[in-house]
């Protein structure tokens, strides 16, 4: 449908390429999301697809025709364009907005008004409610659906969508992609859509397209992607920002060591003492009689000493809670230079240990769920 | 939009009483002045030179228009651009030549006139027109010039469907102040024998007569204040309401 022959960007005034000799294909009916970092590229190959910015060298051809060969005007007006910024007309309503395409093919008005109305419907706004309305009328994520409706107004076969759903809160975005998901499954449009986002990438691609510097690094089905990254800069980049992201969901609760070990306030030194050599401990949790965090011994403050473990205990200056996320956790512990926290409840009792071990653990099981390589990294030493 | 309006419309109601007052007691002075009398004995010829006068502003005005529109779009046009700014220095030089050197210029070449008034009316009138023409569009958010493009608009759909309606405030604006300051400036028009209010309160003044100078200058400054409201009204109809949020950001050159 839209192919790609040795496509090269060269803007003016500079040596270095912006896109490099890419060869790519989208398939009839697919969205081929285009990932990378910024600069990368991205953006640029999209806009040269409806010649908003003029190819250095090589083809691009949709339905097998050369797009040098048709009018730009023409070829814009039969792709469907919707950006990040979504760029709706101010001073036109949603009405006006949805329709500019179709007055600009000289659609008659009855058509462009049933046309309206059912991608209202389609974008799930209540065109009697939206119609009339102005875009600063409506919510980030009612401007972004109007953006995509008008994109879609005159049912173009090839859409590009750079970033749609990149200015929309986490929460609304999910709901954003989920719907077009579900539009697409009806439309089965061509579609060229970019992210920075791998989550989004592999939610809504059936082939992804991974650029850096301008190359095509990588195209393939997200499965491709996960399972079969081509070099370590695919790696990374699927794998450690799916990583990060998987902080940023779970909680301390789910990755801390329960019931760690630890002495009571009251325990005698000596036998703690002794305790912990066996075990070979050099510090320990101590609680008080109600199990809340006292605070913690180390073995050096112990030794040749006699009485109660509470006359040594020193206080624990940082702590979380279960409940809190373990990016959070994480970002303490490097902010502190320490590499083990301690969770208790609103209480003060003590509930948890995070170190970095059962943090890499969680992480580990990241990569094993989606096939990576490496599988579960567990604790404990030597294996053998 | 609405609360504030009725809010303006509460606290007019006190403005009102306290110009009507100030146009009492004024109404008082200029009487004291001979103002009254005069103008009721010359009311034909006053209304003659009135006539006289807006003509001068409608038509210099329209022809300031004319020219600084399209120069304003030109100037923000790609192949223009590199000669904006060398333009607007230009053209900021020539306005701060007083009107009426510009005036007195124009004579030298154009001798005596109507002709030479308007000509002068015309050049004094373009700055604001053409510098907030190229304000008002170069000030269209490129995002939507590119949404635009992107979905198939061809430049002169872009110019007169997004960049024209998305400028119109600040384009209005110029020719709103151009407008106003054009009522003052015509009342010299008289030195050239451009004719106008001009005519009685140069006059005036030369005859130490207050009441026929207030018979030009209340006049000249009654359609200033018209203009400036009637405008204003103008650019209430013209700019669609869904810019109306950014008209308070943007603000008169």
């Amino acid at each position: 449908m839209i192919r790609l022959e040795k496509v090269t960007k060269i803007y003016p005034g500079t040596n270095v390429p912006a896109v490099n000799d890419v060869d790519l294909e989208v398939q009839k009916g697919e969205i081929c999301v285009l990932i990378g970092s910024s600069g990368c590229g991205k953006t640029t190959l999209m806009r040269m697809i409806n010649r908003l910015i003029p190819i250095t060298s090589g083809t691009i051809y949709i339905d097998d025709q050369n797009i040098l060969d048709i009018d730009p005007i023409e070829l814009r007006r039969h792709i469907g364009y919707a950006i990040q910024q979504i760029g709706l007309f101010p001073h036109m309503t949603v009405y006006d907005n949805i329709a500019t395409v179709p007055r600009l093919l000289k659609w008659e008005k009855k058509r462009i008004d049933e046309r309206v109305d059912e991608l209202l419907n389609l974008v799930q706004l209540e065109p009697a409610q939206f119609r009339h309305r102005y875009p600063r009328e409506l919510s980030g994520g009612q401007a972004q659906r109007i953006g995509v409706a008008r994109a879609m107004a005159t049912d173009p076969p090839v859409m590009l969508m750079d970033e749609p759903f990149g200015a929309i809160d986490p929460i609304n975005r999910e709901v954003l992609q989920d719907e077009f998901l579900k539009i697409q499954s009806q439309i089965k449009k061509t579609i060229v859509f970019i992210t920075h986002d791998i989550h989004e990438a592999i939610k809504m691609g059936d082939r992804i397209t991974l650029l850096d510097a301008g190359r095509l690094v990588q195209f393939g089905t997200p499965e491709e992607l996960l399972t079969n990254p081509k070099n370590q800069f695919v790696k990374d980049f699927v794998g450690a920002d799916r990583a990060l992201k998987r902080l940023d969901l779970l909680k301390v609760r789910d990755a801390m060591l329960e019931n760690p070990v630890h002495c009571h306030e009251s325990d005698d030194v000596a036998s703690v003492a002794q305790a912990m050599r066996e075990k070979g401990l050099n510090f320990l949790l101590v609680n008080d009689p109600r199990d809340r965090l006292k605070g913690y011994v180390t073995l050096r403050d112990l030794y040749d000493q006699s009485g109660k473990v509470g006359d040594f205990t020193k206080p624990m200056t940082l702590t979380v809670r279960p409940e809190q996320n373990l990016k959070d956790a994480l970002s303490k512990m490097l902010t502190f230079d320490i590499g083990i926290v301690v969770a208790v409840d609103n209480d003060g009792k003590l509930m948890g240990v995070l170190n970095t071990m059962t943090l890499a653990q969680v992480v580990g099981q990241t990569y094993d769920e989606h096939g990576g390589r490496w599988g579960k990294i567990t604790a404990g030493g030597k294996i053998l | 939009m609405k609360g504030s309006l009725n809010k303006l419309s509460g606290g007019g109601r006190a403005w009102t009483l306290i110009a009507l007052a100030l146009a009492f007691a004024a109404g008082a002075w200029f009487e004291s002045l001979g103002f009254f009398e005069f103008t009721k004995d010359n009311t034909d010829e006053i209304w003659i030179l009135f006539v006289e006068h807006v003509q001068l502003v409608l038509i210099s005005s329209a022809i300031s228009i004319g020219i600084g529109v399209p120069t304003g779009i030109l100037l923000t046009r790609g192949f223009m651009r590199r000669y904006r700014n060398s333009s607007l220095n230009l053209l900021g030089i020539c306005q701060t030549v007083p009107s009426l050197a510009v005036i007195a210029i124009a004579m030298t070449y154009l001798g005596i006139g109507k002709k030479t008034a308007i000509f002068a009316l015309v050049i004094y009138g373009l700055l604001p027109i053409i510098r907030n023409s190229v304000a008002g569009l170069a000030n269209v958010d490129p995002v939507i010039l590119d949404a635009g493009r992107g979905i198939g608009m061809n430049p002169r759909q872009l110019l007169f469907r997004i960049e024209l309606p998305n400028a119109l405030y600040i384009i209005l604006a110029g020719i709103r102040t151009s407008m106003v300051i054009n009522v003052g400036t015509a009342a010299m028009s008289f030195l050239v024998g451009g004719g106008g209010l001009g005519d009685l309160i140069f006059s005036g003044i030369a005859m130490v007569d207050p009441g026929y100078m207030l018979a030009g200058a209340v006049p000249t400054a009654a359609l200033a204040i018209f203009l400036n409201w009637f405008l204003g009204k103008v650019e209430g109809w013209a700019i669609s309401p869904g810019l109306i949020y950014e008209q308070s950001g943007a603000s008169d050159i």
